[in-house]
């Protein structure tokens, strides 16, 4: 038994990108005719790798090393590329959040989903194992290959079983996400054809002129922008959030947007800092219209899943701009703790940003299973007939907004302190969130929840099953866990913060 | 100088060569014995001495070396590039048997003209003199002429054949033009002859001009833009497996032809050429890419996406240097694999009055046959360069030969177009996925040899994306 254990702990992360794969080529070939059997298979796997979490948890020595659970192998050796495997509190947490969110997942989507079942769910446990891949490499190229990599499942489920304008949207994610990482790639040569190697440490060591610098920043901001998404980038997530299915938009809001804010602080701290300074004010400057015009977008949105879509916009318009006021905090006024704080406060909301938006999909999707509608006015007073539903919505409509209390207020919160101390107007635009995110989120529940039985079919409304019970469940643990005692998070991506910050700081001209 | 005869020495590196030849003629007498009924026997006959012939050159008989007085050159590159031939060509043939059976089409003929189209492919990969490079090169086409027009009742074929052969008749002419003028200027017509004395030359224009007409003769045979008006009438017209073996193994043919003339030959005059190559590239992904998007037709799609392709391989040969040869000959390696099976694709879906050659032919796919869609998805996803498939890497190093070149441009150009041409290829899969099926009820031939074959080969382009390593090992030692 030490053998197997010792050597699960010494591949764990090779063990959580390789299981879901071959979970999901398994579950295929279960196949479509026998639905319940890919249903269970794929529900084993998933939880056999949110199981394995556990150690990657435990395993983790907040003392040691920023980077952990290190694999290292050759893997094209002509071309120097590295099977290269680590993973710090950041990559942790995320991975965490991805294992968790993919179970729920799979069991919201047991009754959803009723054509081409097996190809579903293979499709969401192939997405995880990249997802994690793209968590825990630390070879450029490898992490190029998890992310364009997951391109195609998500291409397939927002196609296959997604809304009427499905195709529009799955073709214009594609394409949109496409455009943006090649730009990506031939930063990533440049680097290669100047160092000569493809690991991330190694780029982050290179010395770099203003001008390349310049150029590496913006091809990195192309792939990632369009990833987060940043404003004026956006356009493809309200498109593809509401055309796929509830699995897909939760697995895209709860995970997908998170890396790009991931890829800012592995690719555009560590790699081109001066320049991340200098372009500083563009990236907080477009943080701010996210937060502060896309949510004046989402008040007037009529169909649910395009309200949620927009208000992630602007949520993680707070990654970018807590990530991005490090670098006037460090290098223009000296301040290393406020920078930490900000770039914390960034982390946490990604994290909290992941729990908050998945409820809030797998609620939409709830409703629209029982209703097949997804028009804010086809609903109205669901309260009255669904009232452990209402309990549940109202929760994560806190959090959305951010009240105290629940995690949405922790890393917003962080942020706009950080932001305070580069300029009081940039926390003062941030801090708008808090009236424009209330409007818009109270105003949905008022009209969604509150208030008399709109009509017929909503007074035919089943409470949530005991399977959804436990969906959203969950997800309520996450959000309050994560609001009143955020401590735990924080001290696991700290050390990751402090030497982010310290990246920031040293100049590499 | 007075030339002895070759001695039996000479001719040991040409032996894989000269077995192949002797075996396309036995086999065209035996198939004068042969009823319609045992044709099978030389198809299985043809199919194994392309085999054996690729294992040959595997375990190297009859060595390498210089012979024939500098006409004949086996070196690491020719090795690798003749197997990649032989294994290509004996894959076009397994999928040539169901099709152009059930059609009357397999007649004796038409292993024998693949196997002599090959062995003009192993000469002119072979050759260190502008007469080889002519010879090859118009065996390979004489054969590839007879082979397009083999379904000589369809008027579709009969056109492409004869377009295909006034066109390339032209194509010749402009090389051999080119070749005239490059022996006026120097002299000889060895290659290696005419490295040594091309920076010497006492007339440099006309040197020059010579060059330029080889290299439109080259990307003629390419298929590049703008000499790729052939391409997508011969690669409809032509019976599907006849695409796809015309479509596959010349394609490294005429990059050793690239190597040969251009490196070899023309290499102190880099400067120019490699700029003529540069433009060649940026118009062909351009070109390719933006007529792809509007075929219905598969095969016609797949016609301008190679000159997509060709593209790109230009972009490696742009690089230059011995990085950038090496990045064009795997990205001209990946290109066969997925060459053949996106058209064995099509061989596969048809049958007989079906030819499965439209866009729409394969709606709903998915959901009759899903393990045919996974492998034409993985095909597809390679072409349109999409990780961890083949297509991918071969997309990598072709870009960074760019760079390293110095031709940042040509990059930009090429990824953007990368992504244009993404969107066809993801109109293929939109079909067979998100379409509902409708029309001719789809689904694979129920053929193992054939299923088992396009199997391996759609998922080698997985598996090779996985572990390109060895592949590319290969290319840089060739040039190294």
């Amino acid at each position: 038994m030490m053998g197997i254990s010792s050597v699960i702990q010494s591949h764990l992360l090779s063990l959580l990108i390789w299981l879901p794969i071959f979970g999901g080529v398994l579950t295929l070939m279960v196949g479509n005719s026998r639905p319940q059997a890919a249903r269970w298979t794929a529900l084993a796997v998933a939880s056999v790798t949110l199981a394995l979490t556990i150690p990657l948890l435990a395993g983790f020595n907040a003392g040691g090393e920023v980077m952990q659970f290190i694999e290292r192998h050759a893997w094209i050796p002509s071309y120097s590329i590295e099977y290269n495997l680590g993973a710090d509190g950041i990559s942790i947490a995320l991975i965490g959040l991805t294992t968790l969110t993919t179970v729920l997942v799979l069991i919201g989507a047991w009754t959803a989903i009723d054509k081409r079942v097996s190809q579903y769910y293979a499709a969401l446990l192939i997405l995880e194992g990249l997802m994690i891949g793209v968590f825990s490499a630390m070879d450029a190229l490898l992490f190029y290959v998890f992310f364009e990599g997951m391109l195609i499942p998500m291409f397939i489920i927002i196609g296959v079983w997604g809304g009427p304008r499905r195709v529009y949207a799955s073709v214009k994610f594609f394409l949109y996400t496409f455009l943006g990482s090649v730009f990506m790639l031939v930063g990533l040569i440049y680097l290669y054809l100047k160092g000569g190697s493809w690991q991330l440490a190694d780029m982050a060591a290179q010395p770099l002129n203003m001008v390349e610098q310049t150029w590496l920043f913006f091809a990195f901001l192309a792939a990632f922008a369009v990833k987060v998404p940043m404003f004026p980038v956006h356009t493809w997530l309200p498109d593809a959030h509401v055309e796929a299915p509830t699995g897909g938009s939760v697995i895209l809001a709860a995970i997908m947007l998170k890396i790009g804010g991931y890829g800012f602080i592995r690719f555009v701290l560590p790699i081109v800092p001066d320049a991340g300074h200098h372009y500083a004010w563009l990236v907080i400057a477009l943080s701010l219209i996210a937060v502060i015009y896309v949510g004046m977008v989402a008040l007037v949105q009529e169909d649910m899943k395009k309200l949620i879509a927009y208000s992630s916009v602007a949520h993680m318009g707070f990654v970018t701009l807590g990530t991005f006021i490090a670098f006037s905090l460090v290098r223009d006024a000296n301040l290393q703790d406020a920078a930490r704080l900000g770039l914390q406060g960034a982390m946490v909301q990604m994290i909290s940003h992941g729990f908050i938006s998945g409820a809030m999909f797998s609620c939409v999707g709830v409703l629209y299973d029982r209703m097949h509608t997804r028009m804010i006015r086809d609903y109205g007073g669901v309260a009255n007939v669904m009232p452990w539903f209402a309990m549940f919505w109202v929760l994560f409509a806190m959090a959305n907004s951010g009240l105290p209390g629940t995690s949405g207020f922790v890393g917003e919160f962080m942020v706009v302190v950080a932001a305070f101390q580069a300029h009081p107007m940039i926390a003062f635009a941030a801090a708008l969130t808090l009236i424009i995110s209330a409007g818009y989120t109270l105003w949905l529940t008022k009209r969604v929840i509150w208030g008399e039985v709109g009509n017929a079919h909503v007074a035919e409304l089943e409470d949530i099953n005991m399977r959804e019970w436990i969906v959203l469940g969950v997800f309520a643990i996450g959000v309050i866990a994560l609001g009143v005692y955020p401590k735990p998070l924080t001290d696991l991506m700290e050390p990751s913060i402090a030497q982010l910050a310290s990246q920031l700081a040293a100049t590499k001209l | 100088m007075m030339q002895n005869m070759p001695t039996v020495a000479d001719l040991m590196p040409l032996l894989p060569e000269i077995i192949l030849v002797g075996a396309a003629f036995a086999l065209l007498m035996l198939d004068l014995f042969m009823s319609e009924k045992q044709r099978v026997v030389t198809h299985l006959l043809a199919i194994a001495s392309l085999v054996a012939v690729a294992v040959m050159v595997i375990v190297g008989v009859g060595g390498q070396g210089t012979v024939l007085s500098g006409m004949f050159i086996r070196d690491d590159m020719a090795d690798v590039l003749k197997i990649g031939v032989c294994l290509v060509s004996a894959l076009a043939l397994v999928y040539a048997w169901p099709f152009l059976r059930e059609r009357g089409l397999y007649k004796g003929e038409v292993p024998v003209l693949v196997m002599f189209a090959v062995a003009g492919m192993m000469l002119l990969i072979s050759a260190g003199s502008l007469v080889m490079v002519y010879l090859g090169l118009e065996l390979l086409a004489l054969c590839s002429y007879a082979l397009v027009a083999i379904d000589r009742d369809s008027p579709l074929a009969s056109e492409a054949a004869m377009k295909y052969f006034v066109l390339g008749a032209l194509a010749s002419g402009m090389l051999l033009y080119g070749m005239s003028l490059v022996y006026g200027a120097t002299g000889s017509i060895d290659l290696v002859t005419i490295n040594a004395t091309a920076s010497s030359v006492s007339q440099p224009t006309m040197l020059l001009a010579g060059v330029a007409f080889m290299v439109a003769g080259i990307a003629f045979k390419f298929g590049a833009a703008p000499f790729h008006m052939w391409l997508p009438d011969v690669y409809h017209g032509a019976p599907t497996p006849i695409t796809l073996f015309i479509g596959s193994a010349p394609k490294l043919a005429a990059f050793a032809m690239a190597i040969r003339v251009l490196d070899l030959g023309a290499g102190p005059l880099s400067e120019h050429w490699q700029p003529m190559l540069a433009g060649l590239a940026a118009l062909s992904l351009i070109l390719g890419n933006l007529i792809a998007l509007a075929q219905t037709n598969l095969k016609r799609m797949l016609a301008y996406s190679t000159v997509s392709h060709v593209g790109f391989l230009f972009l490696g040969l742009a690089g230059g240097g011995a990085a950038g040869n090496a990045a064009a000959m795997f990205y001209a390696l990946s290109y066969a694999i997925m060459a053949s099976a996106a058209f064995g694709a099509i061989v596969v879906m048809s049958r007989r009055g079906f030819e499965a050659d439209r866009i729409d032919d394969f709606k709903g796919l998915n959901a009759r046959d899903p393990w045919s869609a996974g492998l034409v998805l993985c095909v597809m996803a390679s072409l349109a360069g999409v990780p961890p498939f083949l297509g991918f890497w071969a997309k990598l190093v072709v870009l960074q030969a760019a760079l390293q070149g110095d031709l940042l441009w040509l990059a930009i150009v090429g990824i953007v177009c990368a992504v244009i041409g993404a969107f066809y290829y993801l109109r293929v899969m939109k079909v067979m996925y998100f379409d509902e099926p409708s029309g001719e009820p789809m689904h694979a031939r129920k053929d193992p040899v054939l299923g088992v074959v396009f199997g391996v080969n759609a998922l080698s382009l997985l598996a090779f994306g996985l572990f390109w390593n060895p592949l590319m090992a290969w290319c840089q030692q060739a040039f190294a």
